[in-house]
């Protein structure tokens, strides 16, 4: 059995037939407070994308917009040229797989798969057909007569997803699936939506608070923060080039210090450490004088022979491969660190970055646009 | 070989089956229930089996069953009992499914329970005075020139059937906003973007998950509805159509003072309340029970 054959199986008759997504300003409020302002995104189909950011960011509510449980109060969604926003949820036809899964509970796992080809009023035949492949595809056929309450919560994840895709809808909507999981089925399952969006092909959105997780499902994320797109990118873009210093903070650039500028040539600049220096890649326009944010992640800050950055390790714990720990510069600025060698507390170390993965953005303000 | 097994102390293996000193704490409950309910229900079945003038024991059931004036009580009173719990059911239901979602949730409930505070005779009287020959409704009716004579709304069976409409519709109201409310709104979400417009959500995923609130809600009010007593003399015609099974016992209790025949009358109302709540939570088998979320559990 091939997947491409897999594939065609559960393409029959495929309703996902358009070329583009457009949020166009999209925006909700809730009496005084924005959630969403004036989001605008293109999404090409089949692409997987990841709406990612700190809880109260928005993500949530940009989801039950597209899904239309929530009305917008400005902007517009379309697909294609057809403008979809004011349509009704059952409308749509977009497959959502909610936080709680959202089972119903008193039907099996088959019958909450098929309830969505049923509402469709399709022949019975062709409903326990695609049911079966669905249910083949989750790998779930041995648990198809169970209910959901008798189900672990991976299995009642996997009955979430195939319930969403069976209807082969233009776009499905994953509001953080795995957040009630496990780390280690968190891990099991992230590999399986991504195996299955391999297979089905589906134009997804998903939306999490984990940077692992939309790093390695996404093609493009959006990152938000207060309700509004902070970058949208390729997770290599986000990882390696934050374009704003609280999108680094959210990335894993755990070192943020306020530092001045002393030097600049070209892109790079130096930046003053108290009794060191600190070279780095400029992420936008800066002058001698000037204040900057330096955004360093702690694997990249580390004891080496030609550091110049004195610390002395307030505590350090091991993770395996490495040490990762907390270390002070006379000035007092605390600094995440990774060693690859044993490191005791009060031991005093030479610290230093590669200036290509030191980011510097002009300014203080950790929200301010470069 | 023969082993010497240590005993587990009585008091460890007490605690295991759920008996601890806390237990004690239902004392007062268990006191109160039998000192309220099960002493007077055994002593009001031993009466009813030591009829009046040295009859043979079941002299009162054999009278009760073979006279239509005893016997008829019990048709005429699930005539209006049944449909009343029904319709309470099925209106709380829709009500309920509309009250959830508004904003000024408390202020609709608290107007919908307020007959509960005022009792039955309040409503009663109320009633009278409003559906009566001289009432507002009859008299508004008139003067709108849709009748010419008043209607007969009061002292006859819809004059009890509306009065113990209001009395009882509080109570299956709050019973089943409780149930409704305890149904997860992500299944309703999750049904419509699978395409379920309202009727099949209605149909397919809040109908099946209430049911079986709905069965239980529909016992309790029917016992309320089955008991109704003020109604249906003030309201009712309590010589005639609406002379129910209550007004039968006070009758035989209070006029007569046969309290053996009254307390038959009460052993009948009890086993045809018992017949009805027990059929219907044994029908309840067929249907789901289990959580009402989406989450797992």
């Amino acid at each position: 059995m091939s997947f491409q054959g897999k594939r065609q199986g559960i393409m029959a008759g495929m309703s996902q037939d358009f070329r583009k997504l457009r949020l166009d300003r999209v925006s909700r409020s809730f009496g005084q407070h924005n959630a969403l302002r004036e989001v605008s995104l293109e999404v090409a189909r089949g692409e997987f994308i990841a709406l990612l950011g700190p809880s109260g960011c928005g993500k949530s509510t940009a989801l039950n917009c597209l899904a239309g449980l929530l009305p917008l109060t400005g902007g517009g969604i379309w697909l294609d040229d057809r403008r979809i926003d004011l349509l009704k949820p059952e409308d749509r036809g977009f497959g959502m797989v909610f936080q709680n899964y959202a089972l119903f509970p008193h039907m099996s796992a088959e019958k909450n798969v098929g309830f969505g080809l049923r509402m469709q009023g399709r022949p019975k035949a062709e409903v326990d057909d695609r049911v079966a492949k669905a249910m083949a595809l989750v790998r779930l056929n041995e648990q198809k007569h169970k209910l959901p309450g008798q189900l672990s919560g991976g299995q009642q994840q996997r009955v979430a997803i195939a319930r969403a895709i069976v209807i082969e809808p233009p776009l499905v909507l994953m509001d953080e699936p795995l957040s009630n999981l496990d780390a280690k089925l968190r891990l099991e399952m992230r590999a399986e939506i991504r195996r299955i969006h391999g297979l089905v092909g589906s134009t997804t959105i998903y939306v999490t608070h984990d940077q692992d997780e939309a790093l390695s499902l996404a093609d493009r994320i959006v990152v938000m923060r207060d309700g509004q797109v902070r970058q949208v990118g390729r997770p290599d873009e986000l990882y390696a080039r934050p374009a704003h210093a609280d999108v680094a903070e959210f990335m894993g650039y755990r070192n943020l210090l306020r530092l001045k500028v002393t030097a600049t040539a070209n892109s790079m600049a130096e930046v003053d450490m108290g009794d060191s220096v600190l070279h780095g890649t400029l992420l936008g326009p800066a002058t001698p004088g000037e204040m900057a944010i330096a955004a360093i992640r702690p694997d990249d800050l580390t004891p080496r022979s030609n550091g110049r950055i004195r610390a002395r390790v307030i505590s350090a714990e091991y993770r395996g491969r490495d040490f990762y720990g907390i270390a002070a510069t006379p000035d007092g600025l605390e600094l995440y660190f990774r060693a690859e060698q044993k490191v005791a507390t009060g031991e005093e170390l030479l610290l230093g970055a590669d200036p290509a993965r030191v980011l510097l953005y002009p300014g203080t303000d950790l929200l301010a646009v470069a | 070989m023969l082993m010497t097994v240590e005993r587990v102390p009585l008091r460890v293996r007490l605690a295991a089956a759920g008996v601890d000193s806390v237990t004690m704490l239902a004392l007062p409950a268990v006191l109160f229930v039998l000192a309220l309910f099960v002493y007077p229900f055994f002593y009001g079945l031993a009466l009813s089996l030591e009829p009046k003038d040295n009859a043979v024991w079941y002299a009162n059931y054999r009278a009760f069953f073979s006279d239509p004036f005893l016997f008829d009580t019990i048709g005429k009173t699930l005539r209006l009992a049944v449909p009343v719990t029904l319709l309470c059911v099925l209106l709380s239901v829709p009500i309920a499914l509309r009250v959830r979602h508004m904003r000024h949730q408390r202020l609709l409930t608290t107007i919908l329970v307020l007959p509960i505070t005022l009792g039955t005779v309040l409503i009663a009287e109320g009633l009278l005075n409003y559906l009566g020959p001289q009432g507002w409704l009859n008299r508004t009716l008139i003067t709108i020139g849709l009748i010419h004579g008043p209607l007969q709304l009061v002292h006859n069976y819809w004059g009890a059937f509306l009065g113990l409409l209001i009395s009882i519709f509080p109570f299956t109201f709050l019973l089943t906003l409780s149930y409704v409310t305890g149904v997860d709104p992500a299944l309703e979400q999750a049904a419509s973007t699978l395409g379920a417009r309202p009727w099949a959500r209605f149909r397919h995923i809040l109908l099946p998950l209430l049911a079986q609130g709905l069965a239980i809600n529909f016992c309790l009010s029917f016992v309320q509805a089955f008991s109704v007593f003020p109604t249906a003399v003030l309201l009712g015609s309590p010589a005639g159509s609406t002379r129910v099974i209550s007004i039968a016992a006070y009758t035989a209790a209070y006029e007569a003072y046969d309290y053996s025949l009254a307390s038959t009358i009460a052993m009948v109302m009890a086993g045809i309340q018992l017949l009805i709540v027990a059929g219907i939570l044994s029908a309840r088998r067929l249907l789901y029970r289990g959580p009402m979320g989406g989450a797992k559990g």
